[in-house]
């Protein structure tokens, strides 16, 4: 397979390049949109590709700039994943459920990036309802690893992933419940930033757990998350969790020193389940970290092990409460000539989802059922009261967690449909800071057999800036993140 | 813990989900499987522990005010729906 070229290597570049005048936002989108349509077959990493509606916007965008107006992303394309409201186009989640639904209003952050300037190439494939650690729950069909296209990209955001990683878009929107985002761009050897909950709106996303959802991204590099986070980040009165504080200039900070600055190891992130050569890459980044300055020491999360268990609790709870509104009358898939209202209801919703959803929404149903719900619930929501409280005692020694993002490299398609627990699993690092709702980012530190290894920081509430920080200052010394594929090179 | 076909049934039900022959053994399974997983939660020590309410410590549910903010787009959402008429949702028959 050979594609056309692709116009620059980072967000940052094409910011450079049009205020330069060296290309126009049409010439750009028309090459990503090249890129995209010939490797679509090999990766399936889209959805939908709105390719008119790309060249009007971006059309609009050089003649905003020719005027003197917009911003520095005016005309930068990017891409949305399936999970965001985009107004008059398809809206999936990557379920049968919503593969007629066509949204009738944009997602906030949706909103927030047009405004910005940003030209929207498509929406990206996606687990379905955003369950799944693979991309293989997709209606559409799994998304492949552009550096093994016989391996999962990880999910759920593994169109995101391996969108950027093939660079068929420069950047993508992602969303991440309890690693969705970080552990793709792990596996795909991208950036990955999960932001503080609450920090980005959430209006317009489509439900799956409302406690532990956040969107965020996944681009090339640390600098470009800082140009794109900002746009999308802040209060949003259409969210009830939205955060009223406000939203620093994520890239004034970018190159700040890390001298003095405290890293924590989690122990419990070096466990045997870690594959041993991704350890290896994880400790050399660390060597990177504290020649820059950076001090290194040992913390201890001792309840950070129950994390899995308490989310296979906490977010299928959520799941079977949110996807209620999934019911045939209203909008979404309607079964065939139904005998009845009940009837209605459950032949649209047996045959509108697919069986990982259907799986967590009964796991959901059980634990809110009654008689389980202390037992459950209530005894998940206590442990992930000590999960965070093990988080707040390592900050107030530490400025910045860091472990691996995933226990190894991707794995391939089929290999883990068998046994959710041990899809499940793939999750083990990245879940605790979902359940504490902290911000989390995943940074490319490595190979092991030809395949992506990513390193994960996780800092205090509302520490994007100084996470971004240590990841760009990381990125100025290492090229990791700069690497492509082979066959999108 | 182990699940049933009759628990399995009786979830499904309370959920609205139509499960087929084949799926029913499979659910009977993989959610066994994920109950005893976690059933590891049981050793944690949470005796006085609170169970956690929000992500964000400190922070509850904001409230706004009892304002009308939005206007009327009926028309523009039922564009989705399966069956409208007359501005109302279609559905089968509840009162015989």
């Amino acid at each position: 397979m050979s594609l056309p070229a692709a116009p620059a290597a980072t967000v940052a570049e094409l910011v450079r390049g049009l205020a330069a005048k060296r290309y126009s936002s049409v010439e750009l989108t028309r090459a990503y949109l090249d890129r995209v349509a010939a490797a679509q077959p090999g990766l399936n990493a889209f959805i939908t590709v709105t390719g008119e509606a790309a060249l009007a916007a971006a059309a609009r965008a050089d003649e905003a700039r020719a005027a003197g107006r917009g911003g520095p992303l005016t005309g930068v394309p990017l891409a949305h994943k399936d999970i965001f409201c985009t107004e008059g186009v398809l809206t999936t989640c990557g379920s049968k459920m919503l593969a007629n639904f066509v949204s009738p209003y944009d997602a906030t952050v949706v909103a927030g990036l047009r405004q910005a300037g940003t030209v929207m190439l498509g929406k990206l494939n996606m687990d379905e309802f955003a369950m799944g650690s693979s991309n293989e729950t997709s209606f559409f069909g799994p998304v492949r690893n552009p550096w093994d296209t016989a391996r999962v990209p990880g999910g759920s955001s593994g169109g995101s992933a391996a969108a950027v990683a093939a660079r068929i878009a420069p950047a993508a929107t992602a969303t991440d419940t309890g690693g969705s985002i970080r552990q793709p761009a792990a596996l795909c050897g991208v950036t990955g930033i999960k932001p503080t909950y609450g920090r980005v709106s959430r209006y317009g996303m489509i439900a799956f757990a409302s406690s532990l959802d956040q969107g965020g991204l996944i681009t090339v590099s640390a600098e470009d998350a800082a140009l794109l986070l900002g746009p999308m980040s802040g209060f949003d009165p259409r969210d009830s969790t939205s955060v009223d504080s406000p939203v620093p200039d994520y890239t004034a900070t970018l190159t700040d020193s890390l001298d003095g600055l405290t890293i924590g190891l989690v122990k419990e992130f070096f466990d045997d389940g870690l594959d041993a050569d991704c350890g290896a890459r994880i400790r050399e980044a660390i060597s990177v970290f504290e020649k820059q300055g950076a001090r290194v020491r040992e913390v201890s999360c001792p309840n950070l092990p129950l994390s899995v268990p308490t989310y296979y609790v906490v977010a299928p709870a959520e799941c079977s409460s949110n996807l209620a509104r999934f019911d045939g009358v209203r909008f979404g898939h309607r079964c065939e000539s139904p005998k009845n209202l009940t009837d209605l209801y459950s032949r649209s919703r047996g045959e509108g989802f697919g069986a990982e959803v259907k799986r967590r929404i009964m796991t959901g149903t059980y634990v809110l059922s009654a008689g389980y719900y202390d037992a459950y619930y209530l005894k998940a929501q206590r442990v992930r009261q000590l999960i965070s409280a093990d988080f707040a005692r390592a900050f107030s020694e530490c400025d910045l967690l860091l472990g691996p993002t995933s226990p190894t490299p991707a794995f391939r398609i089929g290999d883990k449909c068998d046994d959710p627990i041990t899809m499940y699993l793939n999750d083990i690092y990245t879940i605790g800071a979902n359940l504490a709702g902290l911000p989390g980012m995943s940074l490319p530190c490595g190979f092991v057999g030809g395949l992506p290894v990513g390193l994960q920081l996780i800092g205090p509430h509302f520490s994007e800036a100084r996470m971004l920080n240590a990841a760009h200052r990381y990125q100025m010394e290492t090229d990791w993140h700069l690497q492509v594929p082979a066959a999108f090179a | 813990m182990s699940l049933n076909r009759a628990d399995i049934e009786n979830i499904a039900r309370l959920a609205r989900l139509e499960l087929t022959e084949t799926e029913i053994p499979v659910y009977v399974d993989s959610l066994s499987r994920i109950f005893a997983f976690v059933g590891e939660l049981d050793r944690a020590p949470t005796a006085g522990i609170a169970p956690m309410a929000h992500p964000l410590p400190g922070l509850a549910q904001r409230l706004r005010p009892d304002e009308v903010a939005e206007s009327d787009h009926r028309e523009l959402y039922q564009r989705n729906a399966p069956q409208v008429e007359a501005g109302l949702y279609v559905v089968p028959k509840v009162i015989e």
